[in-house]
């Protein structure tokens, strides 16, 4: 009886597993065949990388992939600097104000960048951002949840550690450059991760903010090539998605562990 | 000595307010601002070339409540968020219970229920394209295996906006069960000892004790589900664009096809002040469920 519903349990969990994935196995068989082949489920029908060739060939994705890669970096350096010195002003100075200002800092956590598109536009307008990588960028940099983060991180660190700094000479920033952010490197780490993962997934607003294949990242490219105008076939589609998902499905595979304790740790926190 | 504390004082003051003003600029700019031109915008009227902008008050919420296209978006959101919520959390704490239950292939299955969650909306909507498109997708093949007809899943009212929800459960399930394993993990064993030694069913188990132990997590996650219920909308622009006839009009598509496909910034902005105050709702009650746990513990 025991041993019927383990069966039981590892047959649901693994076929529910194979439903989740499904989307994902199907699109590399139809990348990987011809067209009539996929549509037919043709089984024991040729491979071929032809899909993949003509994808390649029909947009610049070399481009975007750099563009992605440039706005994913820009905003993680951003957000690093600003919520690392947000972060240590909430967590470990005294001032006038501050508990009012952080309260403000919660409420951005509900008004979500993407509600703000028709002003936000506006305002990249107005700084002569538009169709600019930095432009894509600014608006997630002084993230409320990051500054959050790092607060919590901060609070954290032993004020003995602080002390002892100080004693040796070293001036506020030093501190927070010597002693907290190396002990906050965890967090850095998580952050990161999330921060990468969303933005490389990101599609609304760079959506309106590009207008040119100089700026525009990966998801704003993929649906252009994928366009019903554009009459790319499925097989081509796919091979274009999967093109475009690799480098990120490949880290993950390799990093599960830490993707998914990082997305934990930014979750709980 | 006190001149010294004054003067520690006044420095940490000094840096707090440095160390803050790059971010706070930043907020002020993108998120503080914003808000108040949104709620300022959306009581002027659009302004053409022959009637400039005038103030309206409260013509554009009147407007949009008189306009039919609105509420059948308001209708198909809250259908949207009604069913995507419960079901994708009741997927997870499946997923969840599975993940942590000593089963066969479970490093396989976890990865598999992880995976949808690092792909980006567009790349899901474009893999579902092909189960969906009629005749050729892999739906209608399974379909005609067994005789049955071809179905524009995509193309016809009844279906489109199921098809968007299926999509989007199957994009955030594996996310949420991340916090239901996490959680899972912090009860104590001997609970499940002293079940076992009670002679517990293992529903029973499941339902007074897991459940229960789980409840600050679901309220976490349900919040998160909700926030998803308007922004996740990437998906309509590669499968059904909101169609056919709005049948699949989600809110926030609505407001960027009003503001950057119809040019109608001032209603947009309308409805982008009832999305923030909906928002803010889901706030004050989170606010009041993150006191409640401080309590609890």
């Amino acid at each position: 009886m025991k041993s019927l519903t383990k069966f039981m349990d590892s047959f649901g969990a693994i076929l529910l597993a194979i439903i989740w994935i499904a989307p994902l196995l199907f699109a590399f068989w139809a990348a990987t065949h011809s067209t009539s082949d996929a549509v037919n489920l043709n089984l024991f029908s040729p491979w071929t990388m032809d899909n993949f060739r003509v994808a390649w060939n029909g947009a610049p994705w070399l481009k975007y992939f750099l563009n992605t890669f440039t706005l994913v970096t820009v905003i993680l350096i951003g957000q690093f600097i600003l919520t690392t010195l947000a972060g240590f002003a909430f967590a470990q100075l005294q001032f006038p104000g501050k508990d009012y200002v952080f309260i403000l800092v919660l409420m951005q956590l509900f008004i979500l960048p993407e509600v703000l598109i028709v002003e936000n536009y506006a305002m990249v307008s107005r700084l002569g951002l538009f169709d600019t990588i930095l432009g894509v960028g600014m608006p997630y940099m002084a993230s409320a949840f990051g500054i959050f983060l790092m607060r919590q991180a901060f609070k954290g660190v032993p004020i003995e550690l602080h002390e002892a700094a100080r004693i040796e000479g070293c001036g506020l920033l030093g501190i927070l450059w010597r002693v907290y952010v190396p002990l906050a490197k965890p967090t850095y780490l998580a952050y990161a991760l999330v921060s990468v993962s969303t933005h490389w997934n990101n599609f609304l607003w760079p959506l309106i903010v590009t207008n040119s294949p100089d700026t525009r990242p990966l998801t704003v490219g993929l649906s252009i090539f994928g366009a019903p105008e554009n009459g790319v076939d499925i097989s081509v589609i796919s091979a274009a998605t999967l093109m475009s998902v690799a480098p990120l499905l490949i880290a993950f595979l390799i990093f599960q562990r830490q993707f998914v304790q990082a997305f934990l740790r930014a979750g709980i926190k | 000595m006190s001149a010294h504390a004054n003067l520690e004082r006044r420095r940490q003051a000094i840096y707090g307010w440095l160390l803050l003003s790059p971010a706070a600029v930043l907020l002020t700019v993108f998120a503080f601002y914003p808000s108040f031109a949104t709620l300022w915008s959306s009581l002027f009227s659009r302004g053409t070339r022959r009637n400039p902008t005038e103030f309206v008050a409260t013509e554009n919420y009147a407007d949009l409540f008189a306009d039919p296209t609105f509420w059948l978006v308001v209708k198909n959101n809250l259908l949207y968020a009604g069913v995507t919520i419960p079901v994708s959390i009741g997927i997870a704490l499946a997923m969840a219970l599975w993940a942590n239950s000593k089963i066969s292939a479970r490093g396989f299955v976890r990865t598999a229920y992880f995976t949808p969650t690092v792909l980006p909306m567009i790349a899901a909507a474009n893999l579902w394209l092909f189960f969906y498109t009629p005749g050729l997708g892999v739906l209608d093949q399974i379909g005609s295996l067994f005789g049955l007809p071809s179905v524009n899943w995509l193309g016809q009212p009844e279906t489109a906006l199921w098809a968007i929800i299926i999509v989007t459960i199957w994009k955030e399930a594996g996310f949420f069960m991340i916090f239901y394993l996490a959680a899972l993990q912090t009860i104590p064993e001997d609970l499940k000892e002293a079940a076992d030694i009670e002679g517990t069913s293992r529903w029973t188990y499941t339902r007074r004790i897991v459940l229960p132990l789980l409840m600050p997590t679901t309220l976490f996650i349900a919040v998160n589900a909700m926030i998803n219920s308007v922004k996740l909308i990437d998906h309509l622009f590669i499968l059904t664009k909101g169609g056919p006839s709005d049948a699949s009009k989600l809110i926030l598509y609505y407001i960027w096809e009003m503001a950057f496909a119809f040019f109608d910034a001032p209603h947009a902005a309308a409805m982008t002040i009832l999305v923030i105050a909906v928002l803010g709702i889901v706030a004050a009650v989170q606010f009041l469920y993150l006191d409640k746990r401080t309590h609890y513990q």
